[in-house]
């Protein structure tokens, strides 16, 4: 039996009917047509689904979207402002923080959480934050540098 | 990937979420940050008919001293515990634990009372459960009872949790006097889970010998354990290298080992025993 969902995605108030074993991901992508959020693994451990929900990273293929009713979610669509990239955006544009792509919505997600948490992160400190998103291109150390260059914009700033 | 057909009920309180898996005890499940359940729901490993979501209740995450004892609410998250400011002052272990938990994703979303509750035999919480000695306080139709965590871990995936019943709360005594913690893990490279994971809980007399020791050892039986010739050999010790060593060579005495492609019982024995020595080493090094 479908289910009323009320939330809010990157802004914009939504409402939807949705069966319960919905993922989010699922809803975001397929209901929304919102596809930046990537299906990766689908067992919680390549991070290319993430989202923050309410403000926190979490794995929107590990969450049925019943569950985040009333919720503010983010997704990568909602990182620019005005045509302005985010600074962890820009980070992976002047670094070249990615080769095919996959992984970078969930690693920006994540990028900016870590970010959120810690201001000026040490490089082992950013691979530590980044521990759930995996870049099959191994294109790491580009994406350090993308971080890296996102907090000191930011300090600048 | 997609899981079976379920219902999903929202209880607005503790009392309507047991009424509401009372009506069907067998065919529901109390889902909190689904870190465990939706995986193994995915996987058609679980199909429970219906999903009782504990999440939304906002009173069942808390982390608060009361007396001599430390209260966490079950649906308290693995970040909420690892960024405790109180708990790193007052019980160090469970931030430690909560750190070493997959990664900052599932940090922010699994909760320490699904993870008891689940039982994973390589799961973390019910090692540093263990070395606490918590108690775990349990909810049903006929009330309350508190069961300590040496009882509550029955068997690969189970615990002693009856249909119907909801985990709560987690209950610990605050460690008093000199005391140090240490957990000690090798994570498994892909999912993160521990291959072994090691707690321990150390109490010091002034003089720096061992007054007593608890400790849980995750991942290398069905089910969590307390090595209980590594806790004698330590307590009354001077806890010097030999007696460390010594303390540590029991760590899987009489354990059904786990077997598994990536990790014999053998190597999950071995580094049973060296993970216990350093985190023996590393708590007595932290006491204060």
């Amino acid at each position: 039996m479908k289910r009323a969902i009320n939330l809010s995605v990157n802004g914009v108030a939504r409402t939807d009917e949705v069966e319960p074993r919905l993922l989010l991901v699922h809803y975001l992508r397929e209901v929304l047509g919102l596809t930046g959020t990537h299906v990766g693994c689908e067992t919680s451990l390549c991070g290319a689904c993430t989202v923050m929900l309410d403000g926190q990273a979490v794995k929107s293929c590990t969450m049925f979207a019943v569950q985040v009713e009333g919720s503010e979610i983010k997704t990568i669509e909602g990182f620019a402002t005005n045509g302005e990239l985010h600074p962890v955006q820009e980070g992976f544009w002047e670094k070249h923080g990615l080769q095919c792509g996959y992984c970078t919505p969930g690693m920006i997600v994540t990028a900016a959480q870590l970010l959120e948490r810690n201001a000026n992160p040490s490089r082992e400190e950013i691979c530590r934050g980044l521990e759930g998103n995996l870049c099959r291109c191994t294109g790491y150390q580009h994406i350090i540098e993308a971080v890296e260059y996102a907090a000191s914009k930011t300090a600048g700033k | 990937m997609i899981a079976a057909q379920f219902d999903y009920k929202v209880p607005n309180s503790l009392e309507e979420a047991v009424s509401l898996i009372a009506a069907d005890p067998d065919g529901s499940k109390i889902l909190a940050g689904g870190h465990s359940l939706i995986p193994a729901m995915k996987l058609r490993l679980a199909q429970p008919q219906v999903l009782v979501d504990i999440a939304r209740i906002k009173s069942l995450a808390y982390i608060r001293e009361q007396g001599d004892e430390i209260l966490i609410g079950a649906t308290t998250t693995h970040y909420q515990l690892e960024s405790s400011a109180l708990l790193r002052q007052i019980c160090p272990l469970l931030p430690l634990c909560a750190a070493s938990i997959g990664d900052v994703q599932v940090r922010n979303k699994g909760t320490i009372g699904g993870s008891l509750a689940h039982s994973d035999p390589a799961g973390d919480w019910p090692a540093a459960a263990l070395a606490l000695k918590a108690e775990l306080v349990l909810i049903g139709q006929g009330g309350e009872r508190v069961v300590k965590a040496d009882d509550f871990f029955v068997d690969f995936l189970t615990t002693d949790l009856q249909p119907g019943e909801i985990l709560r709360e987690i209950r610990i005594k605050k460690p008093t006097g000199k005391f140090g913690h240490a957990y000690e893990k090798v994570p498994h490279p892909a999912s993160g889970f521990a291959v072994v994971g090691v707690a321990v809980n150390l109490s010091l007399k002034a003089d720096g010998s061992c007054e007593s020791a608890s400790i849980g050892v995750t991942g290398v039986g069905v089910k969590a354990y307390r090595p209980n010739g590594a806790e004698s050999a330590l307590s009354g010790s001077s806890l010097n290298d030999a007696a460390v060593i010594e303390a540590a060579s029991h760590a899987c005495d009489g354990v059904d080992l786990n077997n598994d492609l990536f990790a014999s019982g053998e190597y999950r024995c071995h580094l049973a025993k060296v993970h216990t020595r350093r985190a023996i080493a590393k708590a007595k090094a932290s006491a204060k």
